[in-house]
C-alpha cells in the first residue's frame, strides 16, 4: 500500500507541477495577478507532494518491501539501516526521485521567499523550475519508476552496492544534488529575466545568494565525493577525472563563474548578458552531468547498466530546456547590451573577466576531455579514454594563473585601479607569500619537488592577498567587516589552502607496494610500518580479513591502522577498506592487497602530505560562501530590491 | 538579433547532435565484426619473463576466455572479482592481454588485487590490441577450441552478463566437443 501511495503522490506531483508552470506564464502573458498567485501554492503542494513519494520510498527501503523491485535490487535486510535509507539514492530510479525532491525544496525556498520579490519575478521563476520538475516526472513515471512492484517478491535483497556503503554515500548526492538543483534558480531567475527584459542591480541581488547557496552545495558535494573516493577506492588518490567526477565539476567551474560575473554586474551593470548565458550554462551543465552518468553514453565503458529509453529521453529533455533557453537568449539578450562601458584591464572588473575566461575556458577543457571519446568515434578515429595526463595538461596551466589573479584581484578597485597602489599593496603578501611557500615544506616534507614549492608559493599568495585585504579594511574601523567581504575572504583562503595541499601532497607523497609477513617491517618518509597479521571478521553483511599494523616513528608507536578486505554476503563483491592515520600534516595510509604465500599478504603503504588540506581548503570556500549568504543585505532584499531598481549601479562604502 | 549571441545554440545543438550520435553507438549491442573470425595473429611476450612467449596457437585446443585489461583502467577493477569467479565456475582458462600498460604497473594491479589469470600477454605498444579490435579496456573475448572468437564483451563484464550469456556460452562450447 505504502509504495503504491507514493506513486500515486508522484503523479499528483505532477498534476501540480503542470499547473505550477502553464497557470503562472499564462498569468505572467496576460498581466493577471490571480493566475500569477497560483505559482506559490502549487510549489508547496509540490512539496509536499514529492516529500510524501520519497519518504513512501524510504519506508519501503526501511521495512525492506522486496516486493518492490528498486529495494529488492538495491537492499538487503542485513544492511544496516542508515545504509538501507541512504540506499534510497543509491541507484537511478532513488537518485531521480532525490533530484526532484530537491528541486521541490528549492522551489519551496524561492516560494517563502517571494513575498520579497515583486510578484511577476517571483511567479516567473516557479513556473520556469515547475516546468523543470514536469520534465523530470515525466521521465521518472515513464521509464524509471522506483515504486514498480515485482511478483513474486524476493526473499532476500540483492544488497546496496558495497561501493557505496560508507559514510560518505549517506550524505555526498544529497549535497551534490542540492548543488545541481540549485542552478536551477539562478537558470529560473535567467529565464525569468529574458521574458520580463530586466537585468538590473536588483535582479542580481536576488539571483546571488540562490547561487551562493546552490554553489555552497556543489563545493561541499564534490568535496565529499573526493574524499569519499579516497577513503573507498584504496588508491590513496584523491581525483581521478572520471566522466562521473568531471560532470559534478564542470558546473562547478561555471557556478563559481557565475559568482564573479553576478558581483560585477550588480556592481558595475556590466556583463549582463554573459551572467545570463552563465545562468543557463550552469544548468545546463547540470543537466548535461545528469544525462552523461544516466544515459550510458560514456558511461558504457565504465559498467553500469543503461537502458538507451532514458538516454534518448534526457537528451531530448536537455535539447528542449536548453536549446530553447539558449534561443530565447539570442532573441532578447540584445537589450541588455546597450550602453556598456569598456573595462579598464587594470581594475576589478577587468580580472573578474579575466577569471570568467579562465573557469569557462578551464570548464570547456574537461567537457571536450569528456566528450572526447565519443567525438573520436564519431569522426571515425576509434575508440579512445582520455586520462589523467590530458586533464592535468590543460587544467594546471589554466588554474595557476587563475590563482594568481585571484590574489591581485583582492586588491583591485572597481573601474581602474593605479598601477603603484598595487604595487605598493601587493609587495608585503608577495614577500609573505615566497618565505611561507618555500619555508612550510622545507620544514614539514623537505626540499625537492620544485613545481611542488611554485605551488605551495601561490597557495600562501592567495592566503596572503586575501588577508591582506580584511587587514587592510579593518584598520581603523570600529564595526565589524560585512559578512559578505569576510565570506569572500575565506573563500579565497580556502582556495589558497586547497592549492597547498594539492602540491605538496602531489610532490612529495610516496607510495610503497611491499609483501609483508607477520613480524615484517617497511619504512616510509620516516615512518616504520609492522604487520602483525590478520584477523577474520564478521560484520553485519560481509565477512573481512582485518590487518593490524603499527606505525612507528623514532622508535615511537604513533598509530595503529586496521586496513581490511570485505567480502559482501549477498553479491559477493570484495572491497577494499584502507586503515588511514588522519593527521593535519599528513594522512599514513595502508591498504591490503592480496594474500600471498603463507601469510604474508601484498601491502601498499602511503605517504600523503598535507592530504587533509585539499577537503580543509574546499570546506572553508564553502563556508566562506555560508558567511557571504548569511550577510544583512541579502535579508534586506525587499526594500533594498525596491530602492535600486533602477538600472544605475550602486556605489557601496565597502566596494 | 545578433547572430554573435546564435553561437550558444549552434554549439548546443552540435553537443545533442554529438551526444545523439554516443546514444546510437552502444558498443555492447553492436556486432563486433570478428565474432566467428578466427583469433587475430600475435605473438607477444609474457608478463612474467621477457623469454617466455604466447601465441595464437596457444590459445587453440582449449576453450579459452581472453580478458583485455590495462592497470591504469578503472572499470577492470570493477569486473576483475567476476573474471576470478567465471574462471572457478567454468574451469577455463583466462588468457589475459595486457594493454598499453608498464610491466610494474600491471605486475603491482596483479599483486595488489589478485591474479585471474593462467598467462598473461604483455603488449606494451598496444598493436596487438589493434588488430583484436579492441577500443576500450576492458573487452573479453570467447575463444572456441578452434581459436575462433565466438563471442565478445565491450566493457567490463557485469554479473547479469556473467550468468546469463558469458557462463552458458563457455558452458557449451566446452561441452560440444568442437
Amino acid at each position: 500500500m505504502i509504495p503504491e501511495i507514493g506513486h500515486f503522490a508522484l503523479i499528483l506531483a505532477l498534476g501540480l507541477a503542470t499547473i505550477q508552470t502553464v497557470v503562472p506564464l499564462y498569468g505572467f502573458a496576460r498581466s493577471r495577478t490571480d493566475c500569477l498567485a497560483v505559482a506559490a501554492p502549487a510549489a508547496i503542494g509540490q512539496f509536499a507532494m514529492l516529500g510524501i513519494a520519497f519518504a513512501a520510498l524510504a519506508f519501503a527501503f526501511y521495512g525492506n518491501d522486496f516486493s518492490v523491485a528498486y529495494v529488492a535490487a538495491n537492499s538487503n535486510t542485513h544492511l544496516p539501516w542508515f545504509y538501507r535509507i541512504a540506499a534510497v539514492w543509491g541507484a537511478h530510479e532513488g537518485s531521480l526521485l532525490l533530484w526532484m525532491t530537491l528541486l521541490s525544496c528549492w522551489s519551496l525556498a524561492v516560494a517563502a521567499a517571494s513575498r520579497t520579490l515583486p510578484r511577476e519575478v517571483a511567479s516567473c521563476v516557479l513556473a520556469v523550475m515547475g516546468a523543470v520538475s514536469v520534465g523530470f516526472l515525466l521521465f521518472t513515471l515513464f521509464t524509471s519508476n522506483p515504486f514498480t512492484r515485482q511478483f513474486p517478491p524476493p526473499a532476500e535483497g540483492r544488497d546496496l552496492n558495497p561501493l557505496l556503503q560508507d559514510p560518505g554515500l549517506v550524505i555526498h548526492p544529497p549535497m551534490l544534488y542540492m548543488g545541481y538543483v540549485g542552478f536551477c534558480v539562478a537558470f529560473a531567475f535567467a529565464i525569468t529575466a529574458l521574458l520580463t527584459g530586466r537585468v538590473d542591480s536588483a535582479w542580481t541581488r536576488w539571483t546571488r545568494p540562490w547561487t551562493t547557496a546552490a554553489w555552497v552545495f556543489l563545493t561541499i558535494g564534490v568535496t565529499l565525493g573526493s574524499w569519499w573516493a579516497y577513503n573507498e577506492l584504496g588508491w590513496g588518490g584523491w581525483w581521478f577525472w572520471d566522466p562521473v567526477e568531471n560532470a559534478s565539476f564542470m558546473p562547478w567551474l561555471v557556478g563559481t563563474a557565475l559568482i564573479h560575473s553576478l558581483a560585477v554586474t550588480e556592481k558595475r551593470g556590466i556583463f549582463k548578458s554573459w551572467t545570463v548565458l552563465l545562468a543557463i550554462s550552469a544548468f545546463a551543465l547540470s543537466l548535461l552531468g545528469t544525462f552523461l552518468v544516466r544515459s550510458g553514453v560514456l558511461i558504457s565503458v565504465h559498467a553500469f547498466a543503461t537502458d538507451p529509453a532514458r538516454g534518448v529521453y534526457i537528451l531530448a529533455f536537455f535539447a528542449i530546456v536548453i536549446g530553447g533557453s539558449l534561443l530565447l537568449y539570442a532573441i532578447r539578450a540584445p537589450q541588455f547590451e546597450a550602453g556598456t562601458e569598456p573595462v579598464a584591464a587594470l581594475s576589478r572588473e577587468g580580472l573578474l573577466l579575466l577569471n570568467n575566461i579562465f573557469l569557462v575556458v578551464a570548464a570547456a577543457g574537461v567537457l571536450l576531455g569528456t566528450l572526447y571519446p565519443i567525438l573520436a568515434d564519431s569522426l571515425g578515429m576509434g575508440r579512445i579514454s582520455v586520462g589523467p595526463p590530458y586533464f592535468n595538461k590543460v587544467f594546471i596551466p589554466l588554474t595557476a594563473p587563475l590563482v594568481l589573479l585571484m590574489g591581485a584581484a583582492a586588491v583591485m578597485a572597481w573601474k581602474r585601479t593605479r598601477a603603484e597602489v598595487l604595487r605598493s599593496r601587493l609587495w608585503v603578501p608577495l614577500l609573505i607569500a615566497i618565505g611561507l611557500g618555500v619555508a612550510m615544506p622545507l620544514l614539514t616534507v623537505g626540499a625537492g619537488a620544485l613545481a611542488a614549492i611554485a605551488g605551495c608559493v601561490l597557495g600562501c599568495w592567495a592566503i596572503a592577498t586575501a588577508l591582506e585585504d580584511v587587514v587592510r579594511r579593518c584598520r581603523g574601523r570600529r564595526i565589524m567587516l560585512p559578512r559578505n567581504v569576510l565570506g569572500m575572504a575565506l573563500a579565497h583562503v580556502g582556495v589558497g589552502v586547497f592549492v597547498i595541499g594539492i602540491s605538496l601532497v602531489s610532490g612529495f607523497g610516496g607510495e610503497h607496494d611491499v609483501r609483508l609477513a607477520p613480524g615484517e617491517s617497511a619504512s616510509m618518509a620516516g615512518y616504520d610500518f609492522t604487520f602483525l597479521g590478520t584477523r577474520h571478521v564478521e560484520g553485519p553483511n560481509f565477512v573481512a580479513e582485518v590487518g593490524d599494523f603499527v606505525v612507528r616513528k623514532d622508535g615511537e608507536q604513533i598509530a595503529e591502522l586496521y586496513p581490511s578486505k570485505r567480502r559482501y554476503n549477498a553479491s559477493g563483491q570484495t572491497m577494499t577498506e584502507s586503515g588511514i592515520d588522519v593527521g593535519f600534516w599528513r594522512d599514513l595510509y595502508v591498504s591490503l592487497g592480496e594474500p600471498l604465500s603463507g601469510d604474508a599478504w601484498s601491502v601498499r603503504i602511503y605517504h600523503r602530505p598535507f592530504i587533509r588540506w585539499i577537503w580543509g581548503g574546499a570546506f572553508l570556500s564553502a563556508f566562506g560562501g555560508l558567511l557571504a549568504l548569511s550577510d544583512k543585505r541579502y535579508r534586506r532584499r525587499a526594500r533594498a530590491g525596491k530602492a535600486v531598481a533602477s538600472d544605475r549601479p550602486r556605489k557601496t562604502a565597502y566596494a | 538579433m545578433r547572430w554573435r549571441l546564435v553561437i550558444p545554440v549552434v554549439v548546443v545543438l552540435m553537443l545533442i547532435v554529438l551526444l545523439g550520435y554516443g546514444l546510437t553507438r552502444r558498443p555492447d549491442v553492436l556486432p563486433s565484426a570478428l565474432i566467428d573470425k578466427p583469433a587475430p595473429q600475435f605473438d607477444l611476450p609474457t608478463l612474467a619473463s621477457d623469454r617466455e612467449r604466447i601465441r595464437t596457437a596457444d590459445l587453440k585446443g582449449k576453450v579459452t576466455l581472453v580478458n583485455v585489461w590495462a592497470s591504469w583502467c578503472v572499470a577492470c577493477r570493477a569486473e576483475h572479482a567476476l573474471i576470478t569467479e567465471i574462471s572457478r565456475r567454468t574451469g577455463v582458462p583466462v588468457v589475459g592481454l595486457n594493454y598499453k600498460d608498464t610491466k610494474e604497473g600491471a605486475l603491482r594491479w596483479l599483486g595488489r588485487y589478485g591474479n585471474p589469470f593462467a598467462v598473461v600477454a604483455f603488449d606494451r605498444s598496444g598493436e596487438v590490441g589493434i588488430d583484436w579490435g579492441v577500443a576500450a579496456v576492458p573487452e573479453t573475448f570467447v575463444v572456441d577450441r578452434q581459436g575462433t572468437i565466438r563471442y565478445k564483451v565491450v566493457g567490463a563484464i557485469t554479473r547479469d552478463e556473467m550468468n546469463d550469456t558469458l557462463v552458458p556460452t563457455l558452458e557449451r562450447l566446452k561441452a560440444s566437443g568442437s
